[in-house]
């Protein structure tokens, strides 16, 4: 059953193309990986999976019961957030809000405490946001992402700002998630840990895309995997 | 100690004293988001608007209040609701609009005998009963606002894209917040001054950031050291004979250069 069918995608900003007649699909327990050149539109793609955007041609089709309740977003960190005035548990009390009321549910407390343990950030709860490290305020975002959904994580570029001993052990926290029957859709620049963990990989070209399983990306060779890429 | 006391028994002061605590607590509650979010020129641009409403209502002889609460409410909306997206394009259209509502409001007082002074940096007479009862009603909205909705002011102030993303309906709380901003301001403008009634709205917000690092107790503190200051401000104004809207932010200079050497 797939979670999302795209089929000859447009999306555009006021009339200037940035994606153009995109296909492929992410079926439940996919892990998908979207690389790409700056400005080539992975963020735009994930602003249009999550329905923030809409296409200007083609279609995105949702898989029956995903709605936006069961998508999780950690979208890209911008830096006014890095010092922040907000504890951790504040940060990931928001990811709840979008399920509450006027006041918040008892399943508030619950929901976030069941993922600050999950992400092993538990004991972190009450310190400021602004004073951890960058690893560590990923996992409050991704803690945070995880209270707002459970099925489907969407992450722009997780792992942007970590030096490489996070990232790695951001991309292994990432996958255990997979390997707990998360549907999980990453943006990110680098391709070995994508063709390691990932089960599908779409490239996003200036001039064509190419979608298909990570196996088959490492065999279609220079064409997509070439030196430009591993910046 | 009676003496201290014998100001207030002026019905002027003793308004003037309950509207700008109000004033001074929604502007600083306001504020924080505003800071956060890279709007603190908001409040300076909207308060210039207020400036030319006044004038040219007070020139067709119309109610100022009246015609200044709903034009800075359509620029607090046109400026803030409506929002940027990710672009920040926002900045040179608030500098337009602030010196260009100057510049309306100065030629609508020319010739009027208007105490342009007084307009620009405040005064101890300026807040009526209807003022005040205003101020009231704002203040109560204020707080019950922020105490419902923390956490999802929290949420938009802290990352738009997430909010958004997950369904949130930050497009109210967004509406709410610019047009409970117009208010302060047009309130705020009469006692503080035209071109003082910002620092209301940027100075506590600062300084509670100073020494706070939870998103509640910023908050908290932001609302305390504003209304603190505006109250001793406001006593400095009466005792020398000086602008409100120059003491209270100077009070509030004050408590953020101490802050900062405290917090360094
Ligand atoms: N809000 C916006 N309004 C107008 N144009 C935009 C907006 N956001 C992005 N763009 C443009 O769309 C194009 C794609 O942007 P996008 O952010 O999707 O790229 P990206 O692949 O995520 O890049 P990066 O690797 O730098 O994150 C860029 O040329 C960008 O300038
Ligand atoms: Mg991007």
């Amino acid at each position: 059953m797939a979670l999302f069918t795209v089929q000859n995608l447009s999306l555009a900003y006021e009339g200037r193309h940035v994606i153009d007649n995109l296909s492929f699909t992410v079926a439940q327990g996919d892990y998908l990986c979207i690389v790409g050149e700056n400005g080539s539109g992975k963020s735009t793609l994930l602003r249009g999976l999550l329905g923030m955007i809409s296409p200007t041609a083609g279609r995105i089709l949702r898989g029956d019961g995903l709605g936006r309740q069961d998508m999780g977003y950690l979208p890209q960190q911008t830096k006014q957030q890095r010092d922040f005035p907000a504890s951790v548990e504040e940060v990931v009390r928001t990811g709840c809000l979008n399920r509450t009321g006027l006041l918040p549910s008892p399943d508030t407390r619950t929901k976030v405490e069941e993922n600050l343990r999950r992400l092993g950030i538990a004991d972190l709860r009450r310190r400021p946001y602004a004073h951890l490290s960058g690893g560590q305020q990923q996992r409050v975002l991704l803690a945070r992402a995880l209270c707002a959904a459970q099925k489907l994580l969407l992450l722009d570029e997780p792992t942007a700002s970590l030096d490489p001993a996070a990232a790695s052990e951001f991309y292994r926290l990432i996958d255990d998630l997979h390997r707990e029957g998360l549907t999980v859709i990453m943006v990110t620049h680098d391709i070995p840990p994508a063709m390691e963990y990932a089960t599908h990989i779409l490239h996003l070209g200036t001039k064509s895309h190419w979608f298909g399983t990570a196996d088959a990306y490492g065999k279609a060779g220079s064409g997509f995997t070439g030196g430009e890429h591993h910046a | 100690m009676h003496e201290f006391f014998s100001m207030f028994e002026y019905a002027f002061m003793q308004r003037a004293l309950i509207a700008g605590i109000i004033v001074a607590l929604c502007a600083a509650l306001l504020g924080v988001s505003l800071v956060l979010r890279r709007y603190a020129m908001i409040g300076d641009g909207l308060s210039h608007v207020a400036f030319g409403a006044v004038s040219v209502a007070t020139a067709l002889h119309l109610s100022p209040l009246w015609v200044a609460i709903p034009v800075v409410m359509l620029a607090a909306v046109l400026l803030l609701a409506a929002g940027d997206r990710e672009g920040k394009r926002g900045d040179a259209s608030v500098a337009m609009l602030s010196t260009a509502s100057l510049a309306v409001g100065v030629l609508a007082m020319a010739g009027k005998g208007t105490d342009v002074y007084s307009y620009m940096f405040g005064s101890i007479l300026a807040v009526r009963i209807e003022e005040m009862w205003l101020c009231l009603l704002l203040g109560a909205g204020v707080l019950v606002f922020f105490l419902l909705f923390r956490d999802r002011i929290l949420s938009m102030t802290f990352d738009e894209s997430f909010a958004r993303a997950s369904g949130q309906h930050i497009g109210r709380i967004r509406l709410a917040l610019a047009l409970f901003t117009a208010v302060t301001v047009v309130l705020g403008m009469r006692l503080m001054g035209t071109l003082l009634i910002s620092a209301l709205v940027l100075f506590p917000a600062m300084s509670a950031m100073r020494i706070c690092r939870r998103f509640g107790h910023v908050l908290v503190a932001a609302g305390i050291i504003s209304v603190v200051c505006f109250a001793v401000g406001l006593c400095v104004s009466y005792w020398f004979d000086l602008a409100p809207g120059a003491t209270v932010v100077s009070a509030n200079l004050a408590v953020y250069a101490l802050l900062s050497l405290i917090r360094r």
